[in-house]
């Protein structure tokens, strides 16, 4: 069979099993959009900035495990993808983004819609590829699929010049059904002895904890980390990127922790004698102060990528290796011995645990008489009944969302937690409800963050995503209004928005449907209302108490053991 | 902080060198010298990067380079046996009295002189950095026009070689 480039790049989409793709035409690739165009295998998403492309993409990736792909034009295009390319290197997430580039002879002639592609995604993607023949062509997308997917998984750009698309240029197709590179093994199998040390270390625990991450997610490793947390009865705690990993809702579950973890969490981190570190990067807004991370801790880290091991915090042992099999072995390893920890010392462990707990360090006013953000967060849970895929931008509504709607389930927490992308929410939540048409979609964000990639809700419409919008609207940046407050005495610089639009006149302006909530009686019956409209996206402005802050807090500079609680929150008595 | 030299074996592919560059960048690493070349087998080359710093940055460094998709392996020379070396050309005036003394100590230093006018030597020079930058100290600096350094290149002693 002879293709030209541009069927080579559809057909190979086909062939890698992709559903959709994520994209926005343009001069340099309207060769491969003509391709599309004369297919029904893969369907191409229509967004309307570039940015969401990538965004759609990622979520996607995250709400399935399967790679996203995403497809743009050369210069602008391809500029306008990077935040989210960005986004998903932070986060470790499979995308493929195919990229238009002005054909092979124009380029370095600073050419219409040119620009260095490969130069300026460089440091954001697992690799980079720039297709100089066509005979590569096939080759390189696989191994683009192949990188993107193994591994640490992360974002991959093939940037393909326009000659190379020609449609009068046919040669032969196949495509490669594996694929070798020499210099790219990823590490699967951890080392048996350090596991078997990790073992040990954990059986002679006294005050142990485990502090799980994305990885987990990423590894499709949740089923064998709640085994072994369940066999050692350890207290466990998730990073923003690890939610759903371990069951929110079960006892064993102490919270996020970081910067605004709970109490118990940051406590817990501060006092354990053994940490066992898995799938996560030990991130500045974890750690806290780096002198006194986990001051009396081993740490045990089990990670895919051995440049997370020992970057920030010195580790005792090691893993280098895929979280779901390295923690298989060691649940192997304790089942055949049926050793388990000293039960005594875990139970006074968790006696002290449950002191902290007790302060209750999430609590919040109920009787204001304006809507509490925790609260809309908490009746979203309540009637989604803990279900839904959750999207969210960044800023305070991020954290709220994070410490209020409690996941039970991996792939169902979809935020930018390593860039902080504000503008994620909407076109993450569109790619989410994509791949999983029956479930309940909510983008949480604030009346900031949406208005980053506000114009997806258009997307919304044409491919009948039917999406819940939740904007947690207090009329400033949240977050950055918060730490003026607590850092720059109340000098609110620019954190102001003076002119927010009218919210569900705009959501009706594009179709949708719109719904203002200023009492907080009015919370729980909108939201029933909205999420019984199945198949509309609905925007529900809910106008918020505008002087809440995310609560508890780590400072810059402090340790876990240093939190800011929320006015109301005694840690007065005695805990230790 | 101590000096380290990393061995490279990389693909020969258009951007590989930007990648390692920017690696360095990117992450705040130094680079003293830079050297690369295509090896005997085509698709490689082989990349030698002198850099500094505490173990813990060392460590990293080696380790976000075999990140690196193109980089096929790595060695850091300096922590086994190596032998090290750098070429430098120094050209530098040399008329009058100081033609000779020029000649003495390019000879003391095993240097060999590339071309010669009436009034200046080029010198040729090859060895460790601390041979090199020795001579340099021992010249006066007014006799100096010009000098160019290779950066440093070196392998392992012994049957031990860095291969793909």
């Amino acid at each position: 069979m002879k293709l030209s480039g541009a069927e080579i790049v559809v057909r190979c989409l086909k062939d890698e099993g992709v559903e959709y793709i994520f994209g926005y035409p343009g001069g340099s690739v309207l060769h491969i959009y003509d391709a599309l165009f004369r297919q029904d295998d893969v369907r191409h998403i229509l967004v309307r900035h570039e940015q969401g492309a990538t965004h759609a993409a990622d979520g996607y990736a995250r709400a399935t495990g399967k790679p996203g792909v995403v497809l743009v034009t050369s210069g602008p295009g391809a500029t306008n993808a990077v935040t989210g390319i960005a986004t998903a290197y932070m986060d470790s997430i499979p995308l493929v983004v195919i990229t238009g580039q002005v054909p092979t002879p124009v380029i370095g002639s600073d050419a219409f819609q040119e620009c260095d592609t490969i130069g300026i995604t460089r440091p954001c993607v697992k690799h980079n590829f720039l297709v100089s023949d066509l005979s590569r062509l096939a080759e390189t997308i696989k191994k683009a699929f192949y990188i993107a997917t193994t591994g640490r998984p992360g974002p991959v750009v093939v940037d393909i010049p326009k000659d190379i698309t020609d449609p009068n240029i046919k040669i032969a197709y196949e495509y490669p059904e594996s694929v070798a590179i020499r210099s790219y093994n990823p590490n699967v199998k951890g080392h048996r002895w350090q596991i078997k040390k990790a073992v040990d270390l954990l059986l002679s625990a006294k005050r142990p904890m485990i502090y799980s991450g994305g990885g987990v997610v990423l590894g499709n490793a949740s089923e064998s980390l709640v085994r072994l947390t369940r066999w050692l009865g350890f207290p466990i705690t998730n990073t923003l990127m690890g939610l759903g990993a371990f069951p929110a809702s079960d006892h064993q579950f102490v919270g996020m922790l970081g910067m605004h973890g709970t109490y118990e969490a940051n406590m817990g981190m501060h006092e354990c004698d053994v940490l066992l570190a898995v799938g996560a990067r030990f991130d500045d807004r974890v750690t806290g102060k780096l002198a006194q991370f986990c001051p009396h801790a081993k740490i045990i880290h089990i990670d895919i990528d051995p440049a997370s091991i020992s970057k920030t915090v010195r580790v005792d042992v090691p893993i280098v290796g895929e979280v779901g099999p390295v923690v298989d072995e060691m649940l192997e390893i304790l089942e055949a011995t049926g050793e388990k920890p000293n039960a005594k010392a875990m139970a006074s462990w968790w006696e002290q645990i449950e002191k902290w707990r007790s302060i209750n360090c999430l609590s919040f006013d109920r009787s204001s008489p304006r809507i509490k953000p925790q609260y809309v967060v908490e009746q979203l849970w309540e009637v989604t009944h803990g279900e839904a895929f959750v999207t969210s931008d960044v800023g305070q509504h991020q954290m709220w969302a994070a410490q209020f709607y409690r996941f039970d389930k991996p792939r169902r927490w979809i935020n930018s937690g390593g860039l902080g992308t504000m503008g994620f929410g909407l076109p993450s939540a569109i790619g989410v409800k994509l791949a999983h048409p029956e479930a309940d979609v909510a983008c949480i964000t604030g009346e900031a963050s949406i208005q980053m990639c506000i114009q997806e809700l258009a997307t919304a419409l044409q491919y009948r995503t039917g999406i819940k919008v939740i904007n947690l609207n207090n009329g400033y940046m949240g977050m950055v209004r918060q730490w003026q407050e607590f850092s720059y005495e109340s000098r609110y610089s620019e954190s102001y928005l003076e002119t927010i639009p009218d919210f569900v006149k705009l959501a009706e302006a594009y179709g949708h449907v719109g719904m203002r909530i200023d009492k907080p009686e009015d919370v729980r019956p909108a939201l029933e209302e909205a999420f019984k409209l199945k198949d509309r996206t609905v925007f529900m402005d809910f106008l918020t108490d505008p002087a809440e802050n995310v609560y508890p807090m780590i400072e810059a500079g402090k340790a876990h053991h240093e939190m800011r609680m929320a006015p109301g929150v005694s840690v007065d008595r005695e805990l230790s | 902080m101590t000096r380290h030299i990393i061995s490279i074996l990389i693909e020969n592919e258009a951007g590989a060198l930007s990648r390692v560059a920017g690696l360095f960048s990117a992450r705040g690493y130094n680079i003293e010298t830079l050297t690369v070349a295509p090896t005997e087998d085509g698709s490689l080359s082989r990349m030698t990067i002198v850099t500094s710093g505490s173990d813990e940055i060392v460590e990293q460094i080696t380790k976000q380079l075999n990140k690196l998709i193109d980089v096929v392996k790595l060695i850091d020379l300096s922590e086994s046996s190596h032998i090290e070396r750098e070429l430098m050309m120094v050209k530098v005036r040399a008329s009058g009295p100081m033609r000779d003394e020029v000649k003495r100590l390019c000879d003391i230093f095993r240097g060999s002189i590339l071309d010669v006018t009436p009034t200046t030597y080029v010198i040729e020079l090859t060895g460790e950095k601390s041979k090199l930058d020795a001579f340099l100290r021992t010249i006066s600096e007014d006799l100096i026009i010009e000098v160019v350094r290779s950066g440093t290149t070196g392998m392992l002693r012994g049957e031990r070689g860095l291969h793909a």
